[in-house]
């Protein structure tokens, strides 16, 4: 049974991006386009891992990792985020509120399969 | 032609033309549509300073003595050019406490004492008589003239022996019959005479005119003008005397003159009437004090070339140069110019009389009769029920009595001095006015008993120096009055008083008068008590302007009065009607219902005090007054050092807290800056990170599907082709988000360079269009537009312009109905505005966000998943633009079914069609 990860991010582009790695690298993807989509995704079937953009429509990415966070059962989803403003205090505020990782956009493709792998245990495989 | 009956036939013709106007006016006054208070009229009122005096007594004098008929018109100029202020602050008290007369304003000044407006009037009614009864002379004489035609004869008048044959009598009468018609109509003297002033005005204008035409005469028509005059002059000695100042005193003559004229033209009754009492607006001063000067300066031209023409004329010495202005038409034939000079004098000395004995009659009917009549226990006046009739009755005997005694004077004293002495003797009169006046208005030290002193002593010392010699010049008193002085005592001599010598009559009185009158008022009123009343009339006479907004409130009235009694009291005196009018005025604007007002207030004590004052003067209004009010007035000292002392705690207390108050105000402000500041840093640092997040989105794409291509090289050919579209596509986006981003901020730092012209806007929504076109085909969209012809220009940059169009057509374009898209375009005109209007049939905006749409980076997020995305700048740099312009852009409807943005641009000014270059 693969692993899943749950890509959340409202621009399209980013999202087919994203997937089509994500399915590269073996794993079975899932999307949610914005906040309150993700966390009804995640109640349905948790993810193992998430890539979770932090400016997203309605609910924000903070918002969703903190709601994540909250419930015991779903403590154990890793989570990295992805935030495209490159500031200290949004990558602070993510590890504070329990983000296992952060990605800061533009991101090298190779860095965030790296970083899946990584959080989910996955031996890399020789490319 | 010029016979007795028909002089009398044009003199009453011209006095009934004076009536006509006078009718007029006060009719049109009743109607509300007076016109005294237009600053003409107001100047030319104030021309009553010249009266027969002027018109014939100033040739006279200065075919006698030169230059020295001058200073008689420096003075009034001086004083309506130089004391300005001053007369607008006797107005403005005037207005304030209903003044009605000089007597009125003196002895309100000092605590509305009777006996000071006894002691006034007195002095006004001695002094002012001897100057009726000159205009009544010179009206006789110059009558006796002119019936002479074509005859110049020295005019020797004798009064004949029969009253009722003699001119002036008549004279007298009609003038009297005048002032009563027009000068007493109703009691209320501080109402407008509107008849009266507006004849007065007339007169001006003849007599002006008569005198202008007598100058033009003689200077224009017996000689070549005046350089020719001055040179045929200049052939004999004496008189190129009286064009300069060789004669000895000539220089304090000179001063004397112009210091008595300056006073004259202030505290004459007569002046006092019209300057004061008749104004209606305070702002007519503004222009009256310079017209009225000019009027002096014109009346004044002639009087040079006149006498000199009528001394060349007349060179023996035969014709009294005071008729000069008469007979030099006379003498060469002008039958007509002499009528109307004769009219010219007639109208100069009827103003005088007319003004002269209102204002005398007011002052004796509510100065002197009044106060003695309602003190007459045994008359049981003061029950009366109706005072009105009596007023009228006392005013319209004493315009008689003063006309008489006007009469009287002429008739037995008349002949002894020339016109101008006569007038100079009751301008020296009226000097004793000036230090109680003057004083008082800028002097709150001067009291009652020093302002009573001094103009008693003064009195005293002008009857002594320049009254009873006159007198004794025309017989009633032996001669040696004046040359051994009375009783052989030389110290006492009226001329020369205790051995002052070297001065000319006048000055020597004018001196004696001065520093006794002055020395007395100042003395006394320091080492005298001050009433509590006078202190209170002193402030606020002193400090008129500051209690302007207050009302006079002289009286702190301790008792209570009932106010059907002051209401029964009031109509007495006013009339029922007006009473009744006075009262309900009152009430309303202070918001009560009368009928529940039972017990007056002090306020409309001394409200009901200065209506009375009105009619019947303020001293008798404060005796009748006091009779009703009950109880005792507070001891004024007290309650003003009560009030002095807590309006300063008050005022200590309050510029503190007005302190407390700015160090508040100022760390607010400083508050509110650093908020500000603060805010703005925010506002700056979400920006920055805002375009940062927007570059690196479209970046973040580029970058994926690179490496996704370089690292996957054996991805299919259409997966290939699908994610380098993608990357294309990402890079325009990058792009125009550069672009745009650099335009704001170029925009923002003002940095942006705008090639403005003027555009004709259906051209550059054209053109936008013609850009759009692709965009447009590659979806089936119906594009709409609705220009109408003949727009005007407006002012624009063209690249701008169809930037902003563009961008709401493509959002149009974007969020139109997907199947059955529509967008229309309109342009037309609305007033001052040119208005874009472009509509889609989308899903539309929420109201509440109207405003949202056009803040950076705001990006409509639903619906559009599938759609690129805006750079959420475009609204936002569009309004820029648009307001750059002048103009607005705003979402003007949105509903379900579309929405509707405006574009509204001012039209350029003056232009209404369209002038476009290429």
């Amino acid at each position: 049974m693969p692993q899943t990860v749950l890509v959340v991010e409202d621009e399209p582009h980013i999202v087919d991006s994203l997937s089509f790695l994500m399915k590269k690298a073996g794993f079975d993807v899932f999307i949610a386009r914005d906040g309150d989509a993700a966390l009804r995704m995640v109640e349905s079937c948790p993810p193992d891992l998430m890539l979770l953009d932090i400016m997203l429509p309605r609910r924000d990415g903070f918002d969703v990792l903190k709601s994540v966070r909250s419930n015991p059962a779903w403590r154990d989803i890793r989570v990295i985020l992805l935030t495209a403003k490159g500031r200290d205090v949004d990558r602070l505020k993510g590890m504070e509120l329990g983000a296992d990782d952060f990605v800061t956009k533009p991101f090298s493709t190779k860095e965030v399969v790296r970083l899946v792998r990584q959080h989910l245990g996955v031996e890399e495989k020789t490319a | 032609m010029l016979v007795d009956w028909f002089i009398v036939l044009a003199s009453i013709g011209y006095l009934l033309v004076l009536f006509a106007v006078a009718y007029i006016a006060d009719k049109r006054a009743e109607r509300g549509a007076g016109i005294t208070s237009h600053p003409y009229i107001y100047a030319l009122s104030l021309g009553v300073y010249c009266t027969s005096w002027t018109f014939y007594g100033s040739v006279g004098r200065a075919a006698s003595s030169g230059l020295d008929f001058l200073p008689i018109y420096i003075g009034p100029t001086l004083v309506f050019i130089l004391w300005w202020l001053v007369i607008r602050k006797i107005i403005r008290i005037t207005k304030a406490h209903r003044i009605t007369s000089i007597a009125d304003f003196i002895s309100s000044r000092y605590g509305k004492s009777s006996r000071m407006s006894i002691l006034v009037t007195v002095i006004a009614v001695v002094g002012i008589v001897p100057y009726i009864s000159l205009q009544l002379k010179a009206v006789a004489t110059s009558f006796n003239v002119l019936k002479q035609y074509p005859e110049v004869i020295a005019p020797s008048y004798s009064p004949p022996i029969a009253t009722v044959a003699d001119t002036a009598f008549w004279v007298a009468l009609v003038m009297a019959l005048f002032a009563i018609l027009f000068g007493t109509r109703t009691v209320d003297n501080s109402e407008h005479h509107e008849g009266v002033v507006v004849a007065i005005a007339f007169e001006s204008v003849v007599k002006l005119l008569a005198f202008l035409a007598v100058g033009i005469f003689v200077t224009y028509g017996l000689y070549d003008g005046l350089g020719d005059l001055f040179a045929k002059a200049s052939a004999y000695p004496e008189l190129v005397k009286l064009m300069t100042f060789e004669q000895e005193g000539a220089y304090t003559t000179w001063i004397t003159l112009t210091t008595l004229s300056m006073v004259a033209a202030i505290c004459l009754p007569r002046q006092f009437q019209v300057m004061a009492v008749e104004n209606v607006n305070e702002p007519e001063l503004r222009k009256g004090a310079w017209l009225f000067p000019l009027y002096l300066l014109a009346i004044n031209i002639f009087v040079l070339p006149i006498a000199l023409g009528g001394l060349l004329q007349f060179p023996d010495g035969a014709v009294n140069a005071d008729t000069f202005v008469l007979t030099l038409p006379m003498a060469h034939h002008q039958e007509w110019l002499a009528l109307f000079v004769f009219l010219g004098g007639l109208s100069a000395a009827t103003g005088m009389v007319i003004v002269a004995t209102i204002a005398l009659s007011t002052m004796v009917s509510n100065d002197l009769v009044m106060p003695a009549l309602l003190q007459l226990k045994w008359l049981g006046l003061t029950e009366r029920g109706d005072f009105t009739g009596i007023v009228l009755f006392v005013r319209r005997s004493s315009i008689l009595l003063i006309l008489f005694l006007g009469y009287a004077y002429f008739r037995f004293l008349g002949e002894s001095d020339a016109l101008v002495t006569i007038g100079l003797i009751s301008f020296a009169a009226v000097f004793q006015f000036a230090p109680a006046m003057l004083g008082g208005m800028f002097w709150k030290g001067g009291n009652r008993s020093g302002a009573l002193t001094g103009l008693f002593l003064g009195f005293i010392v002008w009857a002594y120096t320049l009254l009873l010699p006159s007198f004794a010049k025309s017989g009633i008193l032996p001669l040696s009055f004046i040359t051994e002085g009375p009783l052989g005592i030389e110290l006492l001599k009226p001329y020369a008083l205790f051995d002052l010598q070297g001065l000319d009559n006048l000055t020597h009185a004018l001196f004696w008068t001065t520093v006794i009158n002055v020395g007395a008022y100042v003395f006394v009123s320091l080492y005298s008590r001050h009433s509590a009343l006078e202190r209170v009339q002193g402030a606020l006479f002193v400090d008129v302007f500051r209690y302007a907004d207050q009302g006079p409130r002289s009286q702190i009235w301790q008792g209570s009065a009932l106010v059907e009694d002051l209401f029964n009291l009031l109509v007495r005196f006013i009339g029922r009607a007006r009473a009744d009018r006075a009262f309900s005025n009152y009430f309303r604007d202070r918001g009560l219902e009368r009928r529940r007002v039972t017990t007056a207030d002090a306020d409309l004590v001394n409200f009901t005090e200065r209506l009375m004052a009105g009619a019947i003067g303020t001293a008798s209004a404060r005796v009748m007054i006091s009779s009703v009010v009950k109880g005792e007035a507070v001891r004024i000292e007290e309650v003003m050092k009560i009030l002095e002392e807590t309006s300063q705690v008050i005022e200590y207390s309050q510029s503190l807290e007005q302190k407390s108050f700015e160090l508040e105000s100022t760390t607010r402000q400083l508050r509110a800056a650093n908020e500000r500041l603060k805010e703005l840093d925010r506002l700056k640092d979400e920006f920055l990170s805002t375009v940062s997040h927007e570059l690196r989105t479209p970046l973040t794409s580029i970058r994926s599907f690179s490496e996704i291509l370089s690292d996957h090289p054996d991805l299919d050919e259409a997966e290939k082709s699908r994610f380098l579209r993608i990357i294309v596509k990402e890079s325009v986006r990058l792009t125009r988000l550069i672009n745009q981003v650099l335009d704001l901020a170029k925009i923002e730092a003002g940095q942006m360079e705008w090639v403005v012209e003027k555009l004709d806007v259906a051209r550059v929504i054209e053109n936008s269009m013609e850009a759009m076109s692709a965009l447009l085909s590659e979806r089936t969209i119906q594009l709409e537009k609705d220009i109408w012809a003949n727009l005007p220009a407006v002012k624009g940059d063209r690249d701008r312009l169809m930037q902003v169009i563009v961008n709401l057509l493509s959002n149009a374009v974007k969020f139109c109905d997907p199947d059955k898209g529509r967008v229309k375009v309109s342009v037309r005109r609305s007033g001052p505005e040119l208005v874009v209007l472009v509509s889609d049939n989308g899903r539309g905006i929420p109201w509440i966000s109207r405003e949202k749409i056009f803040e950076k980076f705001h990006q409509s997020r639903e619906g559009l998943t599938d759609k690129p995305h805006g750079t959420g700048l475009g609204l936002s740099i569009s309004r820029q633009i648009v307001e750059y312009f002048g103009g607005r852009l705003e979402l003007v409807e949105s509903s379900n079914k579309g929405s509707v943005f405006g574009v509204f641009l001012p039209v350029e000014e003056g232009k209404d069609q369209i002038q476009v270059g290429e």
